[in-house]
C-alpha cells in the first residue's frame, strides 16, 4: 500500500483533488462530510490518509506517509536540510503565496533589507531590546536574516493574525506568506522590495526515509498516471 | 574522516588537558549547564538559537542548554573575581545541528582563560604557547590572526563617523561588511531601492512624509524614523572613501601570510593607514612574546580575517588549531576584551583565552598512534 497524506480541509483539499482528479485519479472523502477518512479511484493500492497541512511535512520526515501534498514553504520551514529528508516531485500550481518581510508603511526610511538592519540598530540603542519581528516561520526566516547579515533583531512568535502585532505594539516587523499583500495594507504594513523569502506553493513531495517496498510498484503505476518521473527513492 | 574516540579516552584526554592548565596555574571553575538565554540572545543574537538547544523553565523563563563557557566564566569573573586570574573549565557543551551529517551535538570542552591588565600580548602568547604545546605531536595546523587591526584600520578610515559604526558593527560578518565597504566606497553602484528612498525623500521634509503614509503604528519613534531618514540623505551626500584608501583596506581584508611577512606588511602600508600603527605595535609585541615561548613566527600562518565568522566577541588575538580537513576545529580562542564590558555592568578587563575539544584530541591521538 502507498500512502498519500492530503490536506484535510479547506481549498487545499479541494484544490489537491481537483489536480489529482484531471490526472484520473480520484480522491474523495468517505463516511460523513466533517469525518477525515477518504479513498483513491483510478489506481490500484493508494492509500488516502487526511491530515492538517501543517502536520505533513512531519509525517513525511517520519516515513509514516510515501507521499505528501503541502505547501513548499511548510516543509522548508519545518524540516532541517528539507531536501534529504524528501524529494520535490511535482509543483501543483495553486496554494501561491510568498513569505515577505513587512514594515509599518510610515517607516519612510526603510525598503530593503539593508535598511531594517540599520533601523534595528538604532532601535536596540534607543529602547535597550533587539527590533522584534513577528512570524511563524522561524527557520526559514532565520536563515534569511542570517545569509544577509541582519543583527540585532529577534524573532518572537505569532500563530496567527501576524499583521496585527505591530500595531498591539508586540513586534516592530512581521514575517509571514501573503498572496495579494490586501491584509497587509489594511494593517498599515509595507513590503520590503527585497525580502522575499520563498516563493511558496501546493507541492507534492515523496518521503526519503518511508519504507518503499511495496509502493515503489504503486508508485511507477501513479506517476505514469499522473505524467511525473517516477521518483528514485 | 577521524573515527570518534570512544568516551573514556575522551574524558580521559579532557583530564590530562584539565591537569595541565591547572598546572599552568589556573583555578577550575564550575558553569551551570542551563543558562539563562536572554544572556545568550543579547550577546549573540538571534542566530544562538540555530545552535544552542533552548527550553523553558515555568519561573526562569527561556533557558539553553550551555553552548560554550565563556559567559558563565566571564560573569563569574566580573562578579568577584580577583586580579588577574587564570581560570580553566570542563564539560560538556550543547550544539544543535541544523544539518544532516555526524557531527556532534554533544561534547567535552576545556578552556583556559587569563584576565589580566599588564602586558596583554604577553597573555596572549601565554594562551597560544600552552594550547600549542598540549597538541603537540598531533600534526594540527595552527593558524592565528588579529582583528584588532581590523578594527583600528575602520576606525582610521576618513569618513563619515556613521559609516565605520556601520562597518565596524558587520566586522563579524563578512558579507555585509564586504556590501557596506563597497557602497561606501563607490566599488559597487547605489542600490537602485535606496536611490528611489532617496528621490522619495528629497520630495518632502521627513515629516511630512510620515504623515502622509498614513496611520502611524508600532513602537519605533517618528523622530527616530526622520533622524534616519535625515542621516541617508546627508549619507548620500558624503564623499566617498578615498580609492587608494579603499584598496588597502580590501588588502587587509585578504592579508594571508607568515607572520612575520604579515607583519612587514603591515608595517610597509602603516604610512598610508596611521591609525593601524598602535594594533601593529602590538602585533610586533606579540609576535615576540611567542617567539621568546619557542613558537617558529616565521612559519606561523596569519590570516587577518580569521575569527570574523565565529562568535563575534574576538576583538584581539584570535587562533585555531585544525586537524585533518573534514574534522571540526581542535581548538579555537582569542581575545575579547570588549565582552568583559558587556557582561560586566561597567567594568571591564582585558582578557583572552580558548578552548580545546578533547574527544577530537583523543581521536587523532589514537590516529597518529596507529599509524606509528
Amino acid at each position: 500500500m502507498l500512502k498519500i497524506g492530503v490536506p484535510s480541509k479547506g481549498r487545499l483539499m479541494e484544490k489537491t483533488f481537483e489536480w489529482f482528479g484531471a490526472r484520473g485519479v480520484t480522491m474523495r472523502q468517505t463516511g460523513a462530510e466533517r469525518e477525515y477518512s477518504g479513498a483513491v479511484d483510478g489506481v490500484d493500492g493508494v492509500e488516502l490518509v487526511m491530515l492538517s497541512a501543517g502536520e505533513i511535512p512531519r509525517e513525511l520526515a517520519a516515513g509514516r506517509i510515501h507521499l505528501g501534498v503541502t505547501g513548499s514553504d511548510l516543509v522548508r520551514d519545518k524540516l532541517a536540510d528539507w531536501s534529504l529528508q524528501v524529494a520535490e516531485l511535482a509543483a501543483l500550481g495553486f496554494g501561491h503565496a510568498d513569505l515577505i518581510i513587512a514594515v509599518p508603511s510610515c517607516w519612510i526610511d526603510v525598503d530593503t533589507i539593508d535598511d531594517l538592519d540599520a533601523a534595528a540598530a538604532a532601535f536596540r540603542a534607543a529602547h535597550g531590546f533587539r527590533l522584534r519581528i513577528a512570524t511563524k516561520y522561524h527557520r526559514l526566516v532565520r536563515e534569511f536574516l542570517t545569509a544577509n547579515g541582519v543583527a540585532d533583531y529577534q524573532l518572537v512568535d505569532s500563530q496567527g493574525a501576524t499583521e496585527g502585532t505591530v500595531k498591539n505594539l508586540t513586534a516592530e516587523a512581521i514575517a509571514d506568506i501573503t498572496s495579494s499583500g490586501e491584509t497587509l495594507r489594511a494593517n498599515h504594513l509595507k513590503i520590503l522590495s527585497d525580502s522575499v523569502i520563498h516563493q511558496s506553493q501546493a507541492t507534492l513531495f515523496a518521503s526519503r526515509s518511508a519504507d518503499w517496498g511495496a509502493a515503489r510498484a504503486v508508485m511507477v503505476d501513479l506517476a505514469a498516471k499522473l505524467g511525473i518521473a517516477a521518483p528514485a527513492l | 574522516m577521524i573515527p570518534a574516540a570512544s568516551k573514556s579516552a575522551g574524558r580521559a584526554e579532557a583530564e590530562r588537558l584539565f591537569a595541565a592548565f591547572q598546572a599552568a596555574g589556573a583555578v577550575p571553575v564550575e558553569a551551570d549547564l542551563l543558562l539563562p538565554a536572554e544572556t545568550l540572545l543579547d550577546l549573540y543574537g538571534e542566530d544562538i538559537r540555530a545552535r544552542a538547544y533552548v527550553t523553558s523553565d515555568p519561573l526562569q523563563g527561556e533557558m539553553m542548554l550551555r553552548p560554550d563557557f565563556t559567559v558563565p566564566v566571564v560573569q563569574a569573573h566580573m562578579a568577584d573575581g580577583a586580579e588577574p586570574a587564570r581560570y580553566c573549565y570542563m564539560g560538556e557543551v550543547f550544539r544543535k545541528q541544523e544539518h544532516l551529517g555526524n557531527r556532534a551535538s554533544e561534547y567535552l570542552q576545556v578552556g583556559f582563560e587569563v584576565f589580566d591588565r599588564d602586558a596583554p600580548e604577553a597573555a596572549d602568547a601565554e594562551v597560544f604557547a600552552l594550547f600549542s604545546s598540549l597538541l603537540a605531536g598531533l600534526g594540527a595546523q595552527a593558524l592565528t590572526g588579529d582583528i584588532g587591526i581590523l578594527m583600528a584600520a575602520v576606525r582610521g578610515l576618513d569618513t563619515t563617523d556613521r559609516r565605520k559604526q556601520a562597518l565596524l558593527r558587520h566586522i563579524w560578518r563578512p558579507k555585509r561588511f564586504r556590501a557596506l565597504l563597497d557602497r561606501f566606497a563607490g566599488r559597487a553602484p547605489m542600490p537602485a531601492a535606496r536611490a528611489a528612498l532617496l528621490d522619495r525623500l528629497a520630495t518632502g521634509s521627513p515629516e511630512d512624509l510620515i504623515a502622509a503614509a498614513g496611520s502611524f503604528i508600532g513602537l519605533r519613534a517618528p523622530e527616530d524614523i526622520a533622524e534616519r531618514a535625515r542621516a541617508l540623505t546627508l549619507d548620500a551626500k558624503a564623499p566617498l572613501i578615498k580609492a587608494p584608501e579603499a584598496a588597502l583596506l580590501y588588502d587587509l581584508l585578504s592579508l594571508q601570510a607568515p607572520a612575520r611577512a604579515a607583519l612587514s606588511h603591515l608595517r610597509g602600508i602603516t604610512p598610508m593607514l596611521p591609525a593601524i600603527e598602535p594594533a601593529v605595535d602590538r602585533f610586533a609585541t606579540r609576535l615576540e612574546a611567542l617567539a621568546a615561548r619557542g613558537i617558529a613566527v616565521d612559519s606561523l600562518a596569519f590570516e587577518a580575517s580569521l575569527g570574523r565568522t565565529s562568535m563575534e566577541y574576538y576583538d584581539g588575538f584570535v587562533f585555531s588549531f585544525h586537524g585533518p580537513d573534514g574534522m571540526p576545529l581542535l581548538a579555537s580562542g582569542g581575545r575579547y576584551d570588549a565582552l568583559t564590558a558587556v557582561l560586566g555592568q561597567g567594568r571591564s578587563i582585558p582578557a583572552v583565552g580558548g578552548v580545546i575539544r578533547p574527544q577530537l584530541v583523543a581521536g587523532l591521538r589514537q590516529l597518529c598512534e596507529g599509524a606509528i
